[in-house]
Protein backbone atom coordinates (compact mmCIF):
# COMPACT_ATOMS: atom_id res chain seq x y z
CA UNK A 1 0.00 0.00 0.00
CA UNK A 2 1.48 3.43 -0.73
CA UNK A 3 0.73 6.57 0.93
CA UNK A 4 0.13 9.71 -0.40
CA UNK A 5 2.92 11.69 -1.16
CA UNK A 6 5.41 8.88 -1.40
CA UNK A 7 7.82 8.51 -4.56
CA UNK A 8 6.43 6.23 -6.61
CA UNK A 9 6.71 4.86 -10.45
CA UNK A 10 3.13 4.93 -13.02
CA UNK A 11 2.73 3.17 -16.20
CA UNK A 12 0.36 4.15 -19.88
CA UNK A 13 -0.08 2.88 -22.57
CA UNK A 14 0.94 5.27 -25.24
CA UNK A 15 -0.14 3.26 -28.73
CA UNK A 16 -2.12 0.20 -28.93
CA UNK A 17 -0.33 -2.02 -31.02
CA UNK A 18 -3.14 -0.96 -34.01
CA UNK A 19 -1.96 2.34 -33.55
CA UNK A 20 1.40 2.33 -33.98
CA UNK A 21 3.22 3.48 -37.08
CA UNK A 22 3.13 1.51 -40.06
CA UNK A 23 7.02 1.71 -40.93
CA UNK A 24 7.84 -0.30 -37.85
CA UNK A 25 9.30 -4.03 -38.16
CA UNK A 26 6.30 -6.61 -37.28
CA UNK A 27 8.05 -7.25 -33.85
CA UNK A 28 8.06 -4.26 -32.47
CA UNK A 29 4.23 -3.45 -34.35
CA UNK A 30 2.76 -6.29 -32.14
CA UNK A 31 3.39 -4.04 -29.05
CA UNK A 32 1.76 -1.12 -27.57
CA UNK A 33 4.19 2.06 -27.23
CA UNK A 34 4.81 2.40 -23.50
CA UNK A 35 5.64 4.65 -21.03
CA UNK A 36 6.84 4.79 -17.25
CA UNK A 37 7.20 7.89 -14.95
CA UNK A 38 7.98 8.89 -11.40
CA UNK A 39 6.70 11.13 -9.39
CA UNK A 40 4.76 11.94 -5.82
CA UNK A 41 1.63 9.81 -5.33
CA UNK A 42 -1.53 12.05 -4.99
CA UNK A 43 -3.81 9.55 -2.83
CA UNK A 44 -3.18 6.62 -0.79
CA UNK A 45 -3.14 4.05 -3.69
CA UNK A 46 -2.45 0.14 -4.01
CA UNK A 47 -0.11 -1.33 -7.17
CA UNK A 48 -2.72 -1.43 -10.12
CA UNK A 49 -4.69 1.76 -9.08
CA UNK A 50 -5.13 4.60 -11.22
CA UNK A 51 -3.35 7.63 -10.04
CA UNK A 52 -2.31 10.63 -10.32
CA UNK A 53 1.42 12.22 -9.21
CA UNK A 54 2.98 15.21 -9.33
CA UNK A 55 6.44 14.62 -11.70
CA UNK A 56 10.25 16.63 -10.91
CA UNK A 57 9.21 18.95 -12.91
CA UNK A 58 5.57 19.31 -11.13
CA UNK A 59 3.35 18.48 -14.30
CA UNK A 60 0.16 16.35 -13.17
CA UNK A 61 0.16 12.90 -14.76
CA UNK A 62 -1.79 9.96 -14.41
CA UNK A 63 -1.40 6.30 -14.68
CA UNK A 64 -1.41 2.98 -13.11
CA UNK A 65 0.55 2.75 -9.98
CA UNK A 66 3.39 0.15 -10.93
CA UNK A 67 6.22 0.49 -8.09
CA UNK A 68 7.04 2.37 -4.81
CA UNK A 69 9.62 4.22 -3.83
CA UNK A 70 11.46 3.08 -7.15
CA UNK A 71 15.23 2.35 -7.29
CA UNK A 72 17.85 1.75 -9.52
CA UNK A 73 19.17 -1.82 -9.77
CA UNK A 74 21.89 -1.50 -12.22
CA UNK A 75 24.94 -2.33 -11.20
CA UNK A 76 28.78 -3.51 -12.84
CA UNK A 77 27.32 -7.29 -13.75
CA UNK A 78 28.71 -10.28 -13.14
CA UNK A 79 32.55 -11.41 -13.08
CA UNK A 80 33.38 -10.94 -17.11
CA UNK A 81 37.32 -12.87 -16.50
CA UNK A 82 37.69 -12.07 -20.16
CA UNK A 83 38.28 -8.19 -19.06
CA UNK A 84 40.79 -9.11 -16.76
CA UNK A 85 42.58 -11.39 -19.53
CA UNK A 86 42.72 -8.26 -21.83
CA UNK A 87 44.09 -6.25 -19.33
CA UNK A 88 46.87 -9.03 -18.75
CA UNK A 89 47.60 -9.15 -22.29
CA UNK A 90 48.43 -5.80 -23.60
CA UNK A 91 50.44 -5.40 -20.19
CA UNK A 92 52.77 -7.78 -21.50
CA UNK A 93 52.85 -7.11 -24.90
CA UNK A 94 53.81 -3.50 -24.06
CA UNK A 95 55.81 -3.31 -21.28
CA UNK A 96 57.33 -6.98 -21.62
CA UNK A 97 55.67 -8.99 -18.83
CA UNK A 98 57.81 -10.13 -15.86
CA UNK A 99 61.02 -10.43 -17.87
CA UNK B 1 -9.88 19.67 -24.55
CA UNK B 2 -6.56 19.33 -26.56
CA UNK B 3 -6.95 16.32 -29.30
CA UNK B 4 -3.77 14.18 -27.88
CA UNK B 5 -4.15 11.17 -30.24
CA UNK B 6 -0.57 10.35 -32.31
CA UNK B 7 -1.98 11.92 -35.34
CA UNK B 8 -3.03 15.00 -33.90
CA UNK B 9 -0.64 15.90 -32.42
CA UNK B 10 2.12 15.11 -35.25
CA UNK B 11 -0.65 17.53 -37.26
CA UNK B 12 0.63 20.31 -34.89
CA UNK B 13 4.54 19.57 -35.00
CA UNK B 14 5.27 22.65 -36.92
CA UNK B 15 3.58 25.13 -35.05
CA UNK B 16 4.75 23.01 -31.23
CA UNK B 17 8.32 23.09 -32.73
CA UNK B 18 8.65 26.71 -33.66
CA UNK B 19 7.08 27.83 -30.03
CA UNK B 20 10.04 25.39 -28.39
CA UNK B 21 12.42 26.37 -30.73
CA UNK B 22 12.33 30.09 -30.85
CA UNK B 23 13.11 30.29 -34.41
CA UNK B 24 10.82 30.02 -38.11
CA UNK B 25 13.47 27.05 -40.33
CA UNK B 26 11.14 28.53 -43.14
CA UNK B 27 13.34 31.96 -43.44
CA UNK B 28 16.42 29.47 -44.44
CA UNK B 29 14.36 27.71 -47.04
CA UNK B 30 15.35 28.94 -50.92
CA UNK B 31 13.22 27.23 -53.30
CA UNK B 32 13.88 24.10 -54.68
CA UNK B 33 16.02 21.16 -52.33
CA UNK B 34 17.80 23.97 -50.99
CA UNK B 35 18.03 25.32 -47.74
CA UNK B 36 20.94 27.83 -46.53
CA UNK B 37 23.11 25.88 -44.08
CA UNK B 38 25.41 28.90 -42.98
CA UNK B 39 22.59 31.07 -42.97
CA UNK B 40 20.73 28.85 -40.17
CA UNK B 41 23.97 28.58 -38.20
CA UNK B 42 24.49 31.93 -38.12
CA UNK B 43 21.20 32.92 -36.63
CA UNK B 44 22.38 31.61 -33.26
CA UNK B 45 23.92 34.71 -33.39
CA UNK B 46 26.83 33.70 -31.17
CA UNK B 47 30.39 33.69 -32.35
CA UNK B 48 32.84 31.08 -31.58
CA UNK B 49 34.00 33.56 -28.84
CA UNK B 50 30.89 34.22 -27.31
CA UNK B 51 30.52 30.20 -27.22
CA UNK B 52 33.43 29.86 -25.44
CA UNK B 53 32.46 32.61 -22.86
CA UNK B 54 29.04 31.15 -22.10
CA UNK B 55 30.72 27.70 -21.93
CA UNK B 56 33.01 29.31 -19.53
CA UNK B 57 30.16 30.56 -17.56
CA UNK B 58 29.15 26.65 -16.76
CA UNK B 59 32.77 25.83 -16.30
CA UNK B 60 32.66 24.15 -19.98
CA UNK B 61 35.19 23.25 -21.92
CA UNK B 62 39.38 23.48 -22.06
CA UNK B 63 39.53 19.64 -21.12
CA UNK B 64 42.96 17.95 -21.15
CA UNK B 65 44.64 16.92 -24.46
CA UNK B 66 46.00 13.66 -23.25
CA UNK B 67 48.80 12.06 -24.62
CA UNK B 68 48.65 7.88 -24.74
CA UNK B 69 52.22 7.09 -24.45
CA UNK B 70 51.42 3.45 -24.09
CA UNK B 71 48.87 3.09 -26.22
CA UNK B 72 51.08 4.40 -28.74
CA UNK B 73 53.70 2.28 -27.73
CA UNK B 74 51.37 -1.00 -28.25
CA UNK B 75 50.45 0.29 -31.78
CA UNK B 76 54.12 0.40 -32.69
CA UNK B 77 54.55 -2.81 -32.19
CA UNK B 78 51.41 -3.93 -34.46
CA UNK B 79 52.50 -1.79 -36.97
CA UNK B 80 55.45 -1.58 -39.85
CA UNK B 81 58.78 0.20 -38.62
CA UNK B 82 58.70 3.69 -38.31
CA UNK B 83 55.22 3.90 -38.45
CA UNK B 84 52.77 4.74 -35.35
CA UNK B 85 51.80 8.22 -34.81
CA UNK B 86 51.54 9.73 -31.89
CA UNK B 87 47.58 9.20 -30.38
CA UNK B 88 46.51 12.00 -28.31
CA UNK B 89 42.52 11.98 -26.34
CA UNK B 90 40.96 15.08 -25.33
CA UNK B 91 39.56 14.03 -21.86
CA UNK B 92 36.04 15.21 -22.61
CA UNK B 93 34.48 12.67 -19.72
CA UNK B 94 36.38 15.92 -17.74
CA UNK B 95 33.47 18.06 -18.59
CA UNK B 96 30.46 18.51 -16.30
CA UNK B 97 27.94 16.02 -17.00
CA UNK B 98 31.04 14.04 -17.76
CA UNK B 99 30.80 14.16 -22.07
CA UNK B 100 31.18 16.49 -24.70
CA UNK B 101 27.33 16.91 -25.14
CA UNK B 102 27.75 19.78 -21.92
CA UNK B 103 28.90 21.81 -24.69
CA UNK B 104 25.95 20.89 -26.99
CA UNK B 105 23.46 21.46 -24.18
CA UNK B 106 24.83 24.13 -22.83
CA UNK B 107 24.28 26.09 -25.65
CA UNK B 108 20.33 25.41 -26.17
CA UNK B 109 20.10 26.10 -22.33
CA UNK B 110 21.82 29.15 -22.24
CA UNK B 111 19.58 30.27 -25.20
CA UNK B 112 16.30 28.99 -23.82
CA UNK B 113 16.76 30.96 -20.22
CA UNK B 114 17.87 34.66 -22.55
CA UNK B 115 14.01 33.77 -24.23
CA UNK B 116 12.36 33.48 -21.23
CA UNK B 117 11.83 29.91 -21.61
CA UNK B 118 11.02 27.97 -17.95
CA UNK B 119 12.70 24.49 -18.51
CA UNK B 120 14.19 22.60 -21.64
CA UNK B 121 13.26 19.34 -23.17
CA UNK B 122 15.82 17.06 -24.37
CA UNK B 123 14.17 13.57 -26.31
CA UNK B 124 17.55 11.05 -25.91
CA UNK B 125 19.04 7.78 -24.29
CA UNK B 126 22.14 9.27 -24.63
CA UNK B 127 24.86 11.61 -22.55
CA UNK B 128 22.51 14.85 -24.05
CA UNK B 129 20.46 13.90 -21.18
CA UNK B 130 22.23 14.45 -18.65
CA UNK B 131 24.30 16.91 -20.16
CA UNK B 132 21.13 18.99 -20.46
CA UNK B 133 19.68 18.40 -16.99
CA UNK B 134 22.99 19.23 -15.56
CA UNK B 135 23.41 22.93 -17.54
CA UNK B 136 19.36 23.24 -16.61
CA UNK B 137 20.48 22.89 -13.10
CA UNK B 138 22.97 25.34 -12.89
CA UNK B 139 20.61 28.28 -14.68
CA UNK B 140 18.25 26.99 -12.60
CA UNK B 141 15.42 25.85 -15.29
CA UNK B 142 13.64 22.76 -15.59
CA UNK B 143 14.26 19.70 -17.07
CA UNK B 144 12.61 16.75 -18.99
CA UNK B 145 14.04 13.99 -20.33
CA UNK B 146 12.45 11.22 -22.69
CA UNK B 147 14.26 8.04 -23.20
CA UNK B 148 13.88 4.75 -25.46
CA UNK B 149 14.39 2.53 -22.74
CA UNK B 150 12.52 -0.70 -22.65
CA UNK B 151 11.92 -3.55 -24.78
CA UNK B 152 8.49 -4.80 -24.39
CA UNK B 153 9.28 -7.09 -21.32
CA UNK B 154 10.50 -3.86 -19.82
CA UNK B 155 14.34 -4.84 -19.76
CA UNK B 156 16.46 -2.02 -20.25
CA UNK B 157 20.20 -1.49 -21.48
CA UNK B 158 22.24 -0.94 -18.48
CA UNK B 159 23.64 1.83 -20.05
CA UNK B 160 20.34 3.76 -20.79
CA UNK B 161 19.15 2.96 -16.87
CA UNK B 162 22.21 4.39 -15.98
CA UNK B 163 21.81 7.92 -17.98
CA UNK B 164 18.05 7.93 -16.42
CA UNK B 165 20.10 7.89 -12.98
CA UNK B 166 22.39 10.57 -13.44
CA UNK B 167 19.68 12.66 -15.13
CA UNK B 168 17.23 12.52 -11.94
CA UNK B 169 20.34 12.85 -9.92
CA UNK B 170 20.78 16.39 -12.05
CA UNK B 171 17.07 17.20 -10.91
CA UNK B 172 15.34 16.27 -14.11
CA UNK B 173 12.60 14.42 -14.81
CA UNK B 174 12.85 11.34 -16.85
CA UNK B 175 10.28 10.50 -19.11
CA UNK B 176 10.97 6.67 -20.58
CA UNK B 177 9.59 4.56 -23.41
CA UNK B 178 9.60 1.34 -25.22
CA UNK B 179 11.15 0.86 -28.49
CA UNK B 180 10.15 3.04 -31.11
CA UNK B 181 10.12 5.89 -33.09
CA UNK B 182 7.05 7.24 -32.11
CA UNK B 183 8.67 8.56 -28.83
CA UNK B 184 8.34 12.21 -30.89
CA UNK B 185 4.91 12.53 -30.46
CA UNK B 186 5.41 12.05 -26.68
CA UNK B 187 8.17 14.69 -26.61
CA UNK B 188 5.99 17.33 -28.77
CA UNK B 189 2.87 16.54 -26.40
CA UNK B 190 5.29 17.72 -23.29
CA UNK B 191 6.52 20.76 -25.85
CA UNK B 192 2.80 22.08 -26.04
CA UNK B 193 1.97 20.95 -21.97
CA UNK B 194 4.99 22.64 -20.45
CA UNK B 195 6.05 25.61 -22.73
CA UNK B 196 9.03 24.57 -22.59
CA UNK B 197 12.28 24.75 -24.74
CA UNK B 198 13.19 21.82 -27.17
CA UNK B 199 16.68 21.45 -26.67
CA UNK B 200 16.95 19.31 -29.30
CA UNK B 201 20.58 17.53 -30.34
CA UNK B 202 20.23 19.07 -33.63
CA UNK B 203 19.14 22.46 -33.52
CA UNK B 204 22.02 25.13 -34.40
CA UNK B 205 22.76 26.33 -30.74
CA UNK B 206 24.04 22.22 -29.84
CA UNK B 207 26.21 21.98 -32.67
CA UNK B 208 27.53 25.41 -32.76
CA UNK B 209 28.31 24.54 -28.97
CA UNK B 210 30.93 21.91 -30.02
CA UNK B 211 32.49 24.04 -32.20
CA UNK B 212 34.49 25.08 -29.42
CA UNK B 213 35.63 21.59 -29.20
CA UNK B 214 37.49 21.68 -32.36
CA UNK B 215 38.98 24.85 -32.04
CA UNK B 216 40.58 23.73 -28.77
CA UNK B 217 42.04 20.57 -30.28
CA UNK B 218 43.63 22.91 -33.05
CA UNK B 219 45.21 25.45 -30.66
CA UNK B 220 46.13 23.40 -27.34
CA UNK B 221 48.32 21.22 -30.66
CA UNK B 222 49.84 24.05 -31.42
CA UNK B 223 50.59 25.36 -28.31
CA UNK B 224 51.88 22.19 -27.11
CA UNK B 225 53.14 20.48 -30.06
CA UNK B 226 54.05 23.50 -32.46
CA UNK B 227 51.77 22.08 -34.90
CA UNK B 228 48.40 20.85 -36.20
CA UNK B 229 46.99 17.16 -35.36
CA UNK B 230 47.45 15.16 -39.23
CA UNK B 231 44.00 13.31 -38.06
CA UNK B 232 41.13 13.92 -35.53
CA UNK B 233 38.77 11.22 -35.08
CA UNK B 234 35.15 11.37 -34.34
CA UNK B 235 33.08 8.74 -32.91
CA UNK B 236 29.90 9.09 -35.51
CA UNK B 237 26.20 8.49 -34.75
CA UNK B 238 23.72 11.63 -35.32
CA UNK B 239 26.46 13.94 -36.70
CA UNK B 240 26.58 16.56 -34.32
CA UNK B 241 30.13 15.46 -32.65
CA UNK B 242 31.82 15.48 -36.10
CA UNK B 243 29.88 18.57 -37.84
CA UNK B 244 30.81 21.00 -34.70
CA UNK B 245 34.17 19.30 -33.83
CA UNK B 246 35.60 19.53 -37.92
CA UNK B 247 33.74 23.26 -37.96
CA UNK B 248 35.39 24.37 -34.97
CA UNK B 249 38.77 22.78 -36.70
CA UNK B 250 38.55 25.06 -39.48
CA UNK B 251 37.31 27.77 -37.83
CA UNK B 252 40.94 27.14 -36.52
CA UNK B 253 42.36 27.42 -39.70
CA UNK B 254 43.55 23.91 -39.37
CA UNK B 255 43.20 21.09 -42.61
CA UNK B 256 43.89 18.15 -40.53
CA UNK B 257 41.43 15.33 -41.79
CA UNK B 258 38.39 14.34 -40.56
CA UNK B 259 37.81 11.21 -40.07
CA UNK B 260 34.39 9.69 -38.93
CA UNK B 261 34.30 6.29 -36.79
CA UNK B 262 31.08 4.04 -36.00
CA UNK B 263 30.72 0.87 -34.18
CA UNK B 264 29.58 -1.92 -36.94
CA UNK B 265 25.88 -2.69 -36.10
CA UNK B 266 25.13 -3.99 -39.72
CA UNK B 267 21.93 -6.70 -39.52
CA UNK B 268 20.19 -4.98 -36.45
CA UNK B 269 17.17 -3.00 -36.96
CA UNK B 270 16.93 0.28 -34.81
CA UNK B 271 13.22 0.01 -34.41
CA UNK B 272 13.49 -3.37 -33.65
CA UNK B 273 12.19 -4.57 -30.26
CA UNK B 274 13.11 -8.28 -30.07
CA UNK B 275 16.94 -6.53 -31.23
CA UNK B 276 16.88 -3.59 -28.48
CA UNK B 277 18.59 -5.41 -26.05
CA UNK B 278 21.16 -7.36 -28.63
CA UNK B 279 23.11 -4.55 -29.49
CA UNK B 280 25.67 -3.84 -26.87
CA UNK B 281 26.27 -0.12 -28.08
CA UNK B 282 23.63 2.67 -27.66
CA UNK B 283 25.13 5.23 -29.75
CA UNK B 284 28.06 5.93 -31.97
CA UNK B 285 26.87 3.20 -34.26
CA UNK B 286 26.27 2.41 -37.39
CA UNK B 287 22.22 2.14 -37.35
CA UNK B 288 22.76 6.05 -36.30
CA UNK B 289 25.75 6.80 -38.03
CA UNK B 290 24.20 6.19 -41.63
CA UNK B 291 20.93 6.82 -41.66
CA UNK B 292 21.75 10.45 -40.35
CA UNK B 293 24.35 10.98 -43.05
CA UNK B 294 21.66 9.86 -45.80
CA UNK B 295 18.75 12.09 -44.12
CA UNK B 296 19.96 14.39 -41.53
CA UNK B 297 16.51 16.29 -41.50
CA UNK B 298 14.84 13.21 -40.39
CA UNK B 299 15.45 14.49 -36.57
CA UNK B 300 13.16 16.17 -34.21
CA UNK B 301 13.86 19.69 -36.08
CA UNK B 302 12.83 20.58 -39.40
CA UNK B 303 16.41 21.28 -40.53
CA UNK B 304 19.04 19.47 -38.31
CA UNK B 305 22.06 21.76 -37.97
CA UNK B 306 24.42 18.11 -37.70
CA UNK B 307 25.59 17.54 -41.34
CA UNK B 308 28.64 15.17 -41.25
CA UNK B 309 28.72 14.37 -44.87
CA UNK B 310 29.59 18.01 -45.40
CA UNK B 311 32.90 17.74 -43.31
CA UNK B 312 33.22 13.92 -42.92
CA UNK B 313 36.70 12.65 -45.79
CA UNK B 314 36.56 9.02 -44.91
CA UNK B 315 34.43 6.81 -42.24
CA UNK B 316 35.29 3.69 -41.09
CA UNK B 317 34.00 0.84 -38.71
CA UNK B 318 34.69 -0.81 -35.95
CA UNK B 319 33.69 -4.04 -34.42
CA UNK B 320 32.20 -4.10 -30.36
CA UNK B 321 34.60 -6.27 -29.37
CA UNK B 322 37.68 -3.71 -30.66
CA UNK B 323 35.88 -0.89 -28.67
CA UNK B 324 35.45 -2.96 -25.44
CA UNK B 325 38.91 -4.36 -26.22
CA UNK B 326 40.43 -0.90 -26.34
CA UNK B 327 38.40 0.33 -23.65
CA UNK B 328 40.44 -1.72 -21.58
CA UNK B 329 43.24 -1.04 -22.92
CA UNK B 330 42.58 2.45 -22.13
CA UNK B 331 42.20 1.59 -18.44
CA UNK B 332 45.19 -0.66 -18.20
CA UNK B 333 47.83 0.87 -20.13
CA UNK B 334 46.91 4.35 -19.20
CA UNK B 335 45.02 4.45 -15.79
CA UNK B 336 41.78 6.20 -17.52
CA UNK B 337 38.26 4.89 -16.84
CA UNK B 338 36.27 5.88 -19.04
CA UNK B 339 32.88 4.84 -20.92
CA UNK B 340 32.93 2.92 -24.09
CA UNK B 341 31.16 4.44 -26.75
CA UNK B 342 33.08 7.49 -26.41
CA UNK B 343 36.37 5.19 -27.19
CA UNK B 344 35.03 4.26 -30.67
CA UNK B 345 37.06 6.65 -32.00
CA UNK B 346 39.57 5.75 -30.21
CA UNK B 347 39.68 2.24 -31.68
CA UNK B 348 40.00 3.34 -34.96
CA UNK B 349 42.94 5.58 -34.04
CA UNK B 350 44.59 3.07 -32.47
CA UNK B 351 44.61 1.20 -36.25
CA UNK B 352 44.94 4.75 -37.98
CA UNK B 353 47.82 5.60 -36.32
CA UNK B 354 49.65 2.14 -37.48
CA UNK B 355 49.69 3.40 -41.39
CA UNK B 356 50.81 6.68 -40.18
CA UNK B 357 54.42 8.16 -39.75
CA UNK B 358 55.81 7.88 -35.73
CA UNK B 359 55.98 11.85 -35.82
CA UNK B 360 52.49 12.44 -37.07
CA UNK B 361 49.74 13.39 -34.58
CA UNK B 362 46.04 11.72 -34.11
CA UNK B 363 43.54 12.87 -31.91
CA UNK B 364 41.04 11.18 -30.36
CA UNK B 365 38.22 14.03 -29.81
CA UNK B 366 36.59 12.73 -26.70
CA UNK B 367 36.18 10.55 -24.05
CA UNK B 368 33.05 10.10 -22.00
CA UNK B 369 32.04 9.07 -17.39
CA UNK B 370 32.05 5.51 -16.85
CA UNK B 371 29.40 3.92 -14.44
CA UNK B 372 27.27 1.50 -13.30
CA UNK B 373 26.05 0.25 -16.25
CA UNK B 374 28.17 2.06 -18.76
CA UNK B 375 31.23 0.71 -18.62
CA UNK B 376 32.39 -2.76 -20.37
CA UNK B 377 31.80 -5.18 -17.82
CA UNK B 378 28.01 -4.58 -17.27
CA UNK B 379 27.54 -4.12 -20.59
CA UNK B 380 29.45 -7.39 -21.85
CA UNK B 381 27.68 -9.37 -18.27
CA UNK B 382 24.39 -8.16 -19.76
CA UNK B 383 25.52 -8.98 -23.56
CA UNK B 384 25.77 -12.37 -21.96
CA UNK B 385 22.40 -12.73 -20.24
CA UNK B 386 21.14 -12.09 -23.04
CA UNK B 387 22.29 -15.28 -24.83
CA UNK B 388 25.59 -13.43 -26.89
CA UNK B 389 28.20 -15.64 -27.58
CA UNK B 390 32.26 -13.43 -26.06
CA UNK B 391 34.67 -15.05 -27.55
CA UNK B 392 38.28 -14.16 -28.30
CA UNK B 393 39.43 -14.56 -31.65
CA UNK B 394 39.57 -12.19 -35.28
CA UNK B 395 36.86 -9.72 -34.83
CA UNK B 396 36.20 -9.74 -38.42
CA UNK B 397 33.78 -13.22 -37.47
CA UNK B 398 31.58 -11.09 -35.38
CA UNK B 399 28.15 -11.30 -36.19
CA UNK B 400 26.86 -7.95 -34.60
CA UNK B 401 23.56 -9.25 -32.14
CA UNK B 402 25.15 -13.08 -31.88
CA UNK B 403 28.67 -12.36 -30.70
CA UNK B 404 31.40 -10.01 -29.57
CA UNK B 405 34.75 -11.07 -30.57
CA UNK B 406 37.57 -9.59 -28.09
CA UNK B 407 40.86 -9.45 -30.17
CA UNK B 408 43.04 -12.37 -29.48
CA UNK B 409 46.32 -9.86 -30.18
CA UNK B 410 45.67 -6.22 -30.04
CA UNK B 411 47.20 -6.69 -34.37
CA UNK B 412 43.77 -8.07 -35.44
CA UNK B 413 42.29 -4.83 -34.44
CA UNK B 414 40.99 -3.36 -38.09
CA UNK B 415 39.06 -0.71 -39.29
CA UNK B 416 36.81 -1.33 -42.87
CA UNK B 417 35.93 2.00 -44.80
CA UNK B 418 32.84 2.66 -45.83
CA UNK B 419 32.17 3.89 -49.17
CA UNK B 420 31.21 7.07 -48.73
CA UNK B 421 30.47 7.63 -52.50
CA UNK B 422 27.73 5.71 -51.98
CA UNK B 423 26.50 7.76 -49.05
CA UNK B 424 26.90 10.56 -50.90
CA UNK B 425 24.91 9.31 -53.39
CA UNK B 426 22.04 8.18 -51.34
CA UNK B 427 21.99 11.90 -49.76
CA UNK B 428 21.51 13.24 -52.97
CA UNK B 429 18.85 11.11 -54.01
CA UNK B 430 17.34 12.02 -50.38
CA UNK B 431 17.62 15.12 -51.05
CA UNK B 432 16.50 15.48 -54.58
CA UNK B 433 13.23 13.16 -53.91
CA UNK B 434 10.95 13.98 -56.43
CA UNK B 435 12.49 17.28 -58.24
CA UNK B 436 15.11 15.67 -60.32
CA UNK B 437 13.92 17.73 -63.48
CA UNK B 438 13.66 20.56 -61.76
CA UNK B 439 16.78 21.52 -60.12
CA UNK B 440 18.59 24.78 -60.73
CA UNK B 441 22.52 25.88 -60.45
CA UNK B 442 21.42 26.71 -57.24
CA UNK B 443 20.12 22.87 -56.07
CA UNK B 444 23.27 21.52 -57.85
CA UNK B 445 25.54 24.10 -56.27
CA UNK B 446 23.90 23.04 -52.56
CA UNK B 447 24.44 19.17 -53.09
CA UNK B 448 28.03 19.52 -53.65
CA UNK B 449 27.92 21.62 -49.99
CA UNK B 450 25.48 18.95 -48.83
CA UNK B 451 28.27 15.40 -49.92
CA UNK B 452 31.36 17.41 -50.09
CA UNK B 453 31.94 16.46 -53.45
CA UNK B 454 32.13 18.34 -57.04
CA UNK B 455 29.92 19.34 -59.55
CA UNK B 456 31.01 16.42 -62.09
CA UNK B 457 30.11 14.04 -59.18
CA UNK B 458 26.79 15.84 -58.21
CA UNK B 459 25.75 15.53 -61.56
CA UNK B 460 26.43 12.07 -62.45
CA UNK B 461 24.84 11.19 -59.11
CA UNK B 462 21.66 13.38 -60.07
CA UNK B 463 21.74 11.88 -63.95
CA UNK B 464 21.43 8.07 -62.35
CA UNK B 465 18.64 8.86 -60.44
Amino acid sequence: MAKKSDWVQIHNIVLNPEERSSALPEDTKSHPLEVWMKGWLQQDAKLGDEVEVITRVGRRAKGTLVDERPYFRHGYGELVPEVLMIGEMVRNITFGGDE
Amino acid sequence: MMDNSYNAIMARKNDIIRNAVGMDYSEFERGGITFDYEAMMDATGYTIEELQRVQAMFSIGNTPLIELKNLTALARKCASKGKGARIFIKDEASNPSGSFKARRACTSVYHAKKLGYKGVIAATSGNYGAAVACCAAMAGLKCIVVQECYDSKGIGQPEIIEKARKCEALGAEVVQLTVGPELFSTVLQLLEETGYFNASLYTPFGIAGVETLGYEVAMQCRERLGKDPDVVVCTNAGGGNLTGTARGLRKAGCSAKIIGASVNLKGLHMASDDQFNRKSFTTGHTGFGVPYAVDPDHSDVPRSAARPLRYMERYVTVTQGSVFYITECLASLEGLEKGPAGNTSLAAAFRLAQDMDEDQIIVVQETEYTGAGKHINPQLSFARQNGIEIIFGDPKDEIPGKSIILPAHPSLIQVNDMDLDHIRRSRIKRAVGSHKDELTDEDIRYLIEETNSNEEFVRKAVAEL
